[in-house]
C-alpha cells in the first residue's frame, strides 16, 4: 500500500472517528430542537427540520432555572474571586521565596488535589450543617475553594516562576519598589495565568456535582447541574419529555463548552507538564 | 537575584502570602478529614444525630467493614471497573494520538476538534444525553443496533441488569476521558524528533520497531502519568452512576464506592461506617496518587 494510500485512509477513519466522538453532542443539541411528539416515534430524527424552539420555552417556563443560574453564578463567581487571590499570593511565596516548611506545603497542595469528594462529603456535610450553612453560598464555596485551590497554585506556580525575577530588580533599580516592581512589571505579564486558572475554577465549581449534591438539598438552593438532574428525574415520572431534557441540558453545556475551549491548552499541560517536558 | 534574596531568611512575607490558602484548606479539607478520621472510630449511627454523644469504638467500625460481604463486593466493582475503564481509555487514547500523527493536517483539526467538543461537555448534560441515546425504546443505539441483521435489541434495556449497566458507564465514562488521554500522549509524540526516526528509518527499522523501541520509551512518562491519573479519576464516578442509578434501578448491586458511602450516610444515617468506607476510598487514592505527585514534586525541585 502507497504511503498516499495509506495516509488518506487513515485520514478517513480519523474523520469517522471524530463524528462518532462528536455524535452525543450533535445529539443533544439536535434533539432540544426537534418537538417531543416527534420524538416520541420509534424511528429517530437525525436533522432537526423543522426545527421548533418549543423544548427551550417550556424548560424556561417555571422559573427554576434562572433561580439555579443565579445561584450557579453566585456560587461560581465567590470561587473564582477569592481562589485567584488565595492561589496567586500562595504562588508568589512558593515561587519567589525560599523558606522553611516550603516543600511540606507544597506537598500537602498536592495531596490535598487529590482527594475524592467521595471520600470527603459525609464530614463536608456534617461541618457544614454544624455551622447552619447547607443551602448558602458560603458553605459550598468553602468546600469549592478550598478543593479548587491547589490545582490553581500549581498553575500559578508555573506562570510567577516564567517571569524572570530580574525582570523586577531591573525595575527597583530604575526606582520602583519591590511591591511596585511587581504590580507593574510581573502583574501584567501573570495575566494570561490568571485568567487560566480563573476559567479552571469557573468550569470546575459551575460543573461540580457531587459535594453540591450534598450541602444543597434545598430545591431552592439547587445549582444548574442539580437542577439537571432533578429535571430529568422530575421528567421520567411520567413520560420523559426527552426535547425539553435536552434543551435544559444544551442550556447548561454551551457556556462550560466555550470556556472550556479557551482554556483547554493550559489545562492539559498543567497536568501531565512534567511528563511532557520530560 | 540579590535584591530578593538577601533578608529572605525568616523574612515574614512568604508565610503570610500562604495564610489565606492554608486557612481555607484547613476549613474545606483539613477540618472534614480529622471529622472523618475520629468519626470513623466512633458509634455515630441516628441516635448521634439526634444528639446522643458518639462513644469511641476504636476499629469497631472497620472491623464490621472487613466482615461486611456487601462491602467487599462494591470494593471488588469499583477496583474491576476503575482497572478496566483506565486501560481501556488508556488504549482507545493512545491509538487516536498515534491516529492524530499520521494523518493530514486536516483530518487532524477535525478529529480534534470533534475530542474537545466531547471533552468540553458538563458531566451532568453528558450523563442526560448518553441516557438519551440508550434509551430503551427510542434510543438511537437500540435502533442502530436492531438494524443489524440477525440482531434484535427493540427495548432492550441496559441499564435493568449489572453487566450491561456498567458496560454503559464504561462507555460513558471512556468517552469523557479519552480525549484528555489523547491530547496528551499526542502532545508527547510531537517531542520525538523527526530526525531519530528518519535516522532509524535509514538503518533499516520498521514502522512497528521504530514505534517499539523509539517513540513508546520517549513517551513513556506521559503514558505512566495519564494512566495513574485515569484509575484515580474512575474511582470517583459518583456523577455518572448517581445518574445512571437515577435511570435504572435503586438496588445496591449497582452500587460503587461513592453512591455506597452516599448511602450509608443519607439512607442508612450511618456516619460512623459512611466515615470508615470514605477512609478507605482515601486511602486508595493517596496510595495511587504518590507517584503522581513525586514526580510532580520532582519538577517543583527541579
Amino acid at each position: 500500500m502507497s504511503a498516499r494510500l495509506r495516509r488518506g485512509l487513515l485520514s478517513a477513519l480519523a474523520i469517522v472517528i471524530a463524528l462518532v466522538w462528536v455524535f452525543p453532542v450533535y445529539w443533544m443539541a439536535n434533539s432540544s430542537f426537534i418537538p417531543n411528539i416527534q420524538l416520541q416515534s420509534f424511528i429517530p430524527t437525525f436533522f432537526p427540520a423543522p426545527a421548533t424552539i418549543s423544548n427551550y420555552v417550556g424548560t424556561l417556563a417555571d422559573g427554576s432555572f434562572f433561580s439555579a443560574l443565579g445561584m450557579s453564578l453566585a456560587i461560581t463567581l465567590t470561587v473564582v474571586f477569592f481562589c485567584i487571590i488565595f492561589a496567586f499570593l500562595a504562588a508568589v511565596a512558593i515561587s519567589r521565596f525560599r523558606f522553611r516548611g516550603r516543600t511540606s506545603f507544597v506537598i500537602a497542595v498536592l495531596i490535598v488535589q487529590m482527594l475524592p469528594a467521595e471520600g470527603l462529603f459525609i464530614a463536608q456535610y456534617k461541618m457544614v450543617s454544624a455551622v447552619g450553612l447547607l443551602d448558602s453560598v458560603i458553605g459550598v464555596s468553602v468546600i469549592y475553594i478550598a478543593a479548587v485551590v491547589p490545582f490553581t497554585i500549581w498553575m500559578l506556580r508555573g506562570f510567577v516562576a516564567g517571569v524572570p525575577a530580574d525582570l523586577e530588580e531591573a525595575a527597583m533599580v530604575d526606582g520602583l519598589s519591590r511591591f511596585g516592581a511587581f504590580m507593574r512589571i510581573t502583574f501584567p505579564l501573570l495575566a494570561p495565568g490568571l485568567v487560566a486558572s480563573g476559567v479552571y475554577a469557573f468550569l470546575q465549581a459551575w460543573n461540580e456535582f457531587t459535594v453540591a449534591l450534598v450541602l444543597l438539598p434545598s430545591e431552592s438552593a439547587h445549582t444548574l447541574p442539580l437542577w439537571l438532574r432533578g429535571f430529568v428525574q422530575a421528567s421520567a415520572t411520567k413520560e420523559t419529555d426527552w426535547g425539553q431534557v435536552m434543551a435544559a441540558s444544551t442550556l447548561v453545556a454551551v457556556p462550560v463548552i466555550i470556556f472550556f475551549l479557551i482554556v483547554q491548552g493550559r489545562l492539559t499541560s498543567g497536568l501531565v507538564s512534567g511528563a511532557v517536558k520530560g | 537575584m540579590s535584591a530578593i534574596s538577601t533578608g529572605r531568611r525568616r523574612h515574614p512575607a512568604p508565610y503570610l502570602l500562604l495564610v489565606p490558602a492554608v486557612v481555607i484548606l484547613l476549613a474545606g479539607m483539613g477540618y472534614p478529614l480529622v471529622f472523618q478520621i475520629v468519626t470513623s472510630l466512633q458509634e455515630y449511627g441516628l441516635a448521634q444525630q439526634f444528639g446522643k454523644p458518639a462513644p469511641f469504638v476504636g476499629l469497631d467500625n472497620y472491623a464490621e467493614l472487613a466482615g461486611n460481604a456487601d462491602l467487599w463486593w462494591v470494593v471488588l466493582r469499583s477496583l474491576v471497573f476503575c482497572i478496566v475503564t483506565a486501560f481501556v481509555t488508556l488504549a482507545v487514547g493512545a491509538l487516536l494520538a498515534l491516529l492524530m500523527a499520521a494523518v493530514t493536517t486536516a483530518a487532524r483539526l477535525i478529529l480534534q476538534v470533534g475530542l474537545l467538543l466531547a471533552w468540553a461537555m458538563p458531566v451532568v448534560a453528558a450523563m442526560t444525553v448518553w441516557i438519551w441515546l440508550f434509551d430503551r425504546r427510542r434510543g438511537v443505539v437500540n435502533y442502530l443496533l436492531d438494524m443489524i441483521p440477525g440482531v434484535d435489541m427493540n427495548r432492550f434495556d441496559w441499564l435493568a441488569q449489572p453487566s450491561t449497566f456498567f458496560l454503559v458507564a464504561s462507555v460513558i465514562v471512556i468517552w469523557m476521558s479519552v480525549p484528555f488521554v489523547a491530547f496528551s500522549i499526542y502532545a508527547g509524540l510531537t517531542q520525538v524528533s523527526d530526525e531519530v526516526l528518519e535516522a532509524a528509518q535509514l538503518d533499516g527499522t520498521n514502522g512497528w520497531q521504530r514505534f517499539w523501541f523509539i517513540i513508546a520509551p520517549m513517551i513513556r512518562p506521559v503514558i505512566a502519568i495519564v494512566l495513574l491519573l485515569q484509575l484515580i479519576w474512575d474511582l470517583r464516578v459518583f456523577t455518572q452512576i448517581t445518574m445512571l442509578k437515577d435511570a435504572g434501578s435503586k438496588s445496591g448491586e449497582f452500587d460503587l464506592l461513592g453512591t455506597y458511602i452516599y448511602k450509608l450516610g443519607t439512607s442508612s444515617q450511618d456516619f460512623g461506617m459512611a466515615s470508615a468506607v470514605s477512609i478507605l476510598v482515601l486511602a486508595i487514592t493517596i496510595a495511587l496518587s504518590w507517584f503522581y505527585i513525586r514526580s510532580l514534586l520532582r519538577e517543583d525541585q527541579a
